[in-house]
Formats: C-alpha cells, structure tokens, sequence
C-alpha cells in the first residue's frame, strides 16, 4: 500500500486541508484572528513569525490538539467537528512531530513505531515491525530499534518521532518547530530526512524558523504575526521581497541572528 | 600553565586510565566515606562502638543466654529471652483458632499464593501464561480452601486468627486496592463532572476519618441499614472497609504519578489517534505507576500493618493473640518475647515488600542499561 493509493484526493487538485474563517481564543485572548487556509495535496507549506503569533496553535487545530471556537476545519474530506469519530478519522490520516519528540520514555524505538499501528490501525506485530524498520532504515536509525528514546541524542530521538509518525501511513504531516530543541550540530540531521520526506510527495505543514529548509523545499512560506496570516508567497519572493513592514523586521531580526 | 602548553595541540586522544586504586574497592569506600576526615573517623568509630553495645546484648539475650524448652514460664531459668512457649503456642500464632485439623488448607492456600504471585511479580516465569490463569482462579481457590465447601469441611470466618489473618486481609486489600485506587486517581482527573466529584468526595471522607472509625462503622452501624437477614461477614467486612481506606489513599499516590507525566505524553498518544483509555493503559499509566512505586509500595506496607486494626471489632490476629498470651498466667511475663516474634513476622513480610520495589524499579527504569 503506498501512499498515493490511500490519499482520495491526491492529484485531483481538490485541497486537502481547507480551513474557512477560523477563530480561536484562550480564555479572553483572541489567538487566531479569522484564518483561511487552503492546503492543495503534496503542498509543502512553512508556517513562521514571532513567538506568541499563533503559527502552533493553528497547526494544532489541524488534528484538534486545541479545539477552535468558529470556523470549519475540513481534512481529506473529512469535517473536524465534536464527533469523536471523525477526530480520530483525522489523526489518523495526520502525523505530528513535537518540538519535545515526546517519544514514549518506557518503550523501545521500534515498540515506539510499532504502538500506534498495531492498537489503533489493526496491524499485524510482524507486519508493523516490518514496516517500522523500514522507515527506521529511511531515518538512518536502524541499529536503535531496541533501545530507549533516553539513551538517544536528541537529534535521534526526533527522527525516532518522525518515524513514529510515518508508520500510520499519514496523508499529511505536521511539524511543530522540530528542531527548535536541538543542539545546532543535530539540527542538520533531522531536517535531513525532512527534505528527504519532503521530495517524497508528502503534504507537510511545517512550522520552523529554519529559513535555508523553506527556501529549499517549501512551495510556500507564511508569515503569522498576533494570530493572523499576515503574508504568504513563494520562498524566493518572501525572502527576497517581503511585502508588509512585520515581515521585514521579522526576517531582519531572524537572519541577522544566524 | 604556559603559553607553549595552552597552544599545544594534542596530537592524539589521551587513552582511558583507571581510577586510582585508593578510590575504588573497600578501602577506597571506606577511606571516602568513613574516615574522609578526622572528626569523620570519631564518629565512625563512636557509632561503631555503639552498635556493639546493642547487638552484642541483644546477641546475648536472645540467644547465648535464652532458654528454649520447657512446658511452662518457670522452665526458663537463666537471665536471656525464654523461648519454651513458641513450640506451644506458634500454632494460634499462625492459625487462629482455625481447627487443628484443618490447617494443612491454610498451608496448602499459602504455598499456592507464591505461582499465584510469580508470573505478575517477575519475568521469564517458565509458563506465565497458564499461571496467569491460575492466578486469576487463586481467589476463589483461596476462598474455597480456607472457608470450605465443595467437599471440604466449613470453617466459619470467626475461627480465622493469627498470622493467617493478617496474610489474608492484608492480601486481599492489597490486590484490591491498587485497582480502585487508579480508578479513584483517572476519576479525580476525569472531565464528567458527575465522576470527578463522585470520586473527590470518596477520597476526602474515606481518607479523613481513622481506619478504626470506619471498622466501627462497619460493624456496628452498617447493620442497621442492611435487611435483617443479610449478614456481611465480619472478615469480608474488615477487607471492604481496608480496600476502600487503602485505595484513597493509593488514588493520591497515583494521582500524583499521573501529574508527574509530561502534557506532550498525551498529546503525542493523542495525535497517534489512541482513544482515552489505550493512551491511559498503554502510555500514561505504565510510566505513572512508575513513578508512583514507592508510594504504592509505602500504601501497601502501611495497609498491612493496619490489618492488626481488627482487634477493634474482636477479631484476634497475630497481635491480639499476643496479647491474650502476655496475660496467661502460664506464660506470665514474656512480653517481650512475644512481641518480638510479632515485629519478625511483620518485619519479614514488609521488607520483602520494600526490596521488591528496589527491585521493580530498577528493573523498570529505562534511562541506563
């Protein structure tokens, strides 16, 4: 089973992800402010912006992480609302990747990969690790499978997670700033198999303030700032010719910390 | 350090060294710990000096000196412990006044506990999976065993006494206590109104009155709302009443294990599409347990030691039968004997609690291997 097979609407140009005026509050703060979003199939999206603008939260909306207080969320056809069938339809469909991996401390790499196939899709053990150690050998991991996420450096701990994620066989992948926890030198590594991923087709949104990443894989970059979508455009043209005054200031004080 | 030395670049990596010897082994343990120092090694040696004195007399008491035969107290003639009546008296010790005839059930029941226990407790049990069917049977073997029935003489609860009471109302609640208590701790944490108050209004009264007030309660004033003709048991009694103190007390332990548990463990089991009750078996309570087994373990000693509670409502465990032997004129005086085979039986048992969960957890700990 590849993926193209299980993604209906790969290819027929009909979005993926489609998200129509979407507000969201924490308690009395307006957090996101009126969003439209529309995710075309294999589109690689970087989400970035100040801390506090809401580039998480919105991505979390995504497989209802956080509920949304208005607006409709439509995944893969599917309508987020309060029926819990229809949630988990979703998160099936959807893989997360944390900033914090959150591997399962008390399993073993592959019982990490392996957890989520067998208990909620139904998998055979020997077909899941099979699988597993399939995408184990794509993040360059294999010789782990049997340790603990505590005895991996963090850089192998978030292609572990990514993995993890890669085993339900999702239609869509969600980066929550993935290497933002990282020691510089283990930074290359993941966004490694991020690229890697990325070419392979798979519809991502990412958010992450790794600008070289966007520029190389993303078809478009958004720019968020106080809970809304302030700008978005193709990685050449946000790079090299922002249009709103936030998004300068936001890439001067971005790149000039690099 | 000079200029030369500071700009040299190594031209390899130094070899890994042993530690010096002084450092490791006994000698090295002990200079670093007992004799680091001068007022270190006064210490060392008063505290030495002092744990001479009291096992060398205790030695001497219990043992050079004791007197081990004999039918009554004046058999025991010398200054040391007078151990003559245990040959005597170590039946209703274990036993009660279950009769004597009957005992071999009590022994049989309590060799059985251990397959019963085994293949929960460790791994590589040879056939766990067939003993985990037996221990699921254990039970109502026990039951069965200790009560009568099915072809076995009936021994009325009453006849229970001794150790063998202990054992068992300390058994029975500890089995039944862990699970109510994750109940209890997942209620208190649960979004339904209804079950989070239900279960923060169990904890709080159950946990804020005195284990005795609630035996009370449970002998003298739960028959008066119960039909006439319905008659708990007094040792089912005793069992529900300890389950339920235990298990508050075990849900607060549990529930502190819970919050120990990072946010991002839910949502990652979450985010994986693990409905509520595979992410809290699969992923939330293993590492919670985890956490939360030296408190648990502490709610099991704690729960095992209360079983001598049960004097209260006239039952007579291993302590009240001390009791009642302290005061028997033919054995008149032996307090201290006797209540020093007490601590032994209950020290043996809690102890052996205490280094399993020395043991569990460093079985469990995934951080180093």
């Amino acid at each position: 089973m590849s993926i193209e097979e299980t993604n209906p609407s790969a290819d027929t140009g009909a979005p993926i992800i489609e998200i129509v005026g979407l507000n969201k509050w924490f308690g009395p703060f307006h957090v996101l402010r009126d969003i439209n979003l529309s995710v075309a199939p294999r589109e690689r999206i970087v989400i970035c912006g100040p801390s506090g603008s809401g580039k998480s939260t919105l991505i979390r909306c995504i497989n209802r992480l956080e509920d949304h207080q208005e607006g409709q969320i439509t995944v893969d056809g599917t309508a987020l609302t309060h029926d819990l069938k229809n949630i988990d339809a979703i998160r099936r469909e959807v893989g997360m990747v944390f900033q914090s991996f959150n591997l399962f401390p008390h399993l073993t790499v592959l019982e990490n990969c392996t957890l989520a196939p067998i208990w909620v899709r139904k998998t055979p053990k020997a077909e899941a690790e099979a699988f597993a150690m399939e995408l184990l050998e794509r993040v360059k991991i294999p010789e782990q499978a049997d340790k603990y996420p505590g005895q991996l450096s963090g850089g192998q701990q978030q292609r572990v997670a990514i993995a993890r994620s890669l085993c339900m066989r999702p239609n869509i992948m969600l980066f929550d700033e993935p290497t933002s926890a990282l020691d510089p030198e283990m930074i290359k590594e993941v966004l490694d198999v991020m690229v890697d991923l990325a070419e392979s087709g798979m519809t991502m949104l990412v958010v992450t303030h790794e600008m070289g990443f966007a520029s190389q894989v993303a078809d478009r970059v958004m720019f968020m700032d106080e809970g809304q979508i302030v700008e978005q455009n193709t990685p050449d043209e946000f790079f090299n010719n922002p249009q709103s005054d936030r998004s300068k200031l936001f890439l001067s004080q971005i790149l000039s910390s690099h | 350090m000079t200029d030369q030395a500071f700009h040299r670049q190594q031209a390899e990596l130094l070899p890994q060294q042993p530690a010096p010897a002084t450092t490791v082994g006994i000698v090295g343990w002990a200079r670093t710990n007992l004799f680091s120092s001068w007022s270190n090694s006064v210490v060392t040696l008063i505290a030495i000096y002092i744990l001479w004195l009291v096992i060398s007399s205790f030695v001497q008491w219990a043992f050079i000196d004791a007197d081990v035969s004999g039918t009554d107290r004046f058999a025991c003639t010398s200054d040391g412990a007078c151990w003559a009546w245990i040959d005597q008296r170590i039946q209703q010790f274990l036993y009660g006044f279950y009769p004597a005839g009957e005992t071999w059930r009590i022994n049989i029941a309590f060799v059985l506990l251990f397959p019963a226990l085994a293949p929960w407790m460790f791994e590589n049990v040879p056939g766990a999976r067939y003993l985990r069917w037996f221990s699921i049977a254990y039970p109502v073997i026990a039951t069965i065993l200790l009560a009568g029935g099915l072809g076995l003489t009936v021994v009325t609860t009453d006849k229970f006494g001794g150790f063998m009471l202990n054992l068992t109302v300390g058994l029975a609640g500890i089995v039944l206590s862990l699970p109510f208590g994750i109940i209890l701790a997942l209620g208190r944490q649960s979004r339904l109104p209804v079950i989070r108050i239900l279960s923060i209004v169990f904890i709080e009264s159950v946990r804020g009155v005195p284990l005795i007030t609630l035996l009370f309660v449970s002998n003298i004033i739960l028959p008066i709302f119960l039909p006439p003709d319905v008659a708990l048991d007094s040792v089912v009694r005793v069992i529900v009443m300890v389950t339920a103190f235990a298990s508050a007390y075990m849900a607060e332990v549990i529930r502190g294990g819970l919050q120990a548990i990072p946010n991002g463990q839910y949502e990652a089991a979450q985010a994986m599409g693990l409905s509520y009750w595979k992410s809290m078996r699969l992923i939330i309570l293993p590492q919670a347990l985890k956490i939360s087994i030296p408190g648990v373990v502490n709610t099991f000693i704690g729960l095992f030691k209360d079983t001598t509670l049960v004097i209260i409502i006239g039952l007579f465990d291993i302590l009240g039968i001390a009791n009642a032997m302290v005061s028997n004129p033919d054995w008149l005086g032996l307090s201290s004997e006797t209540y020093v085979v007490v601590a032994l039986f209950f020290f043996i048992v809690c102890f052996s609690m205490s280094r399993y969960s020395v043991h569990l957890e460093r079985k469990l700990d995934t951080t180093k291997r």
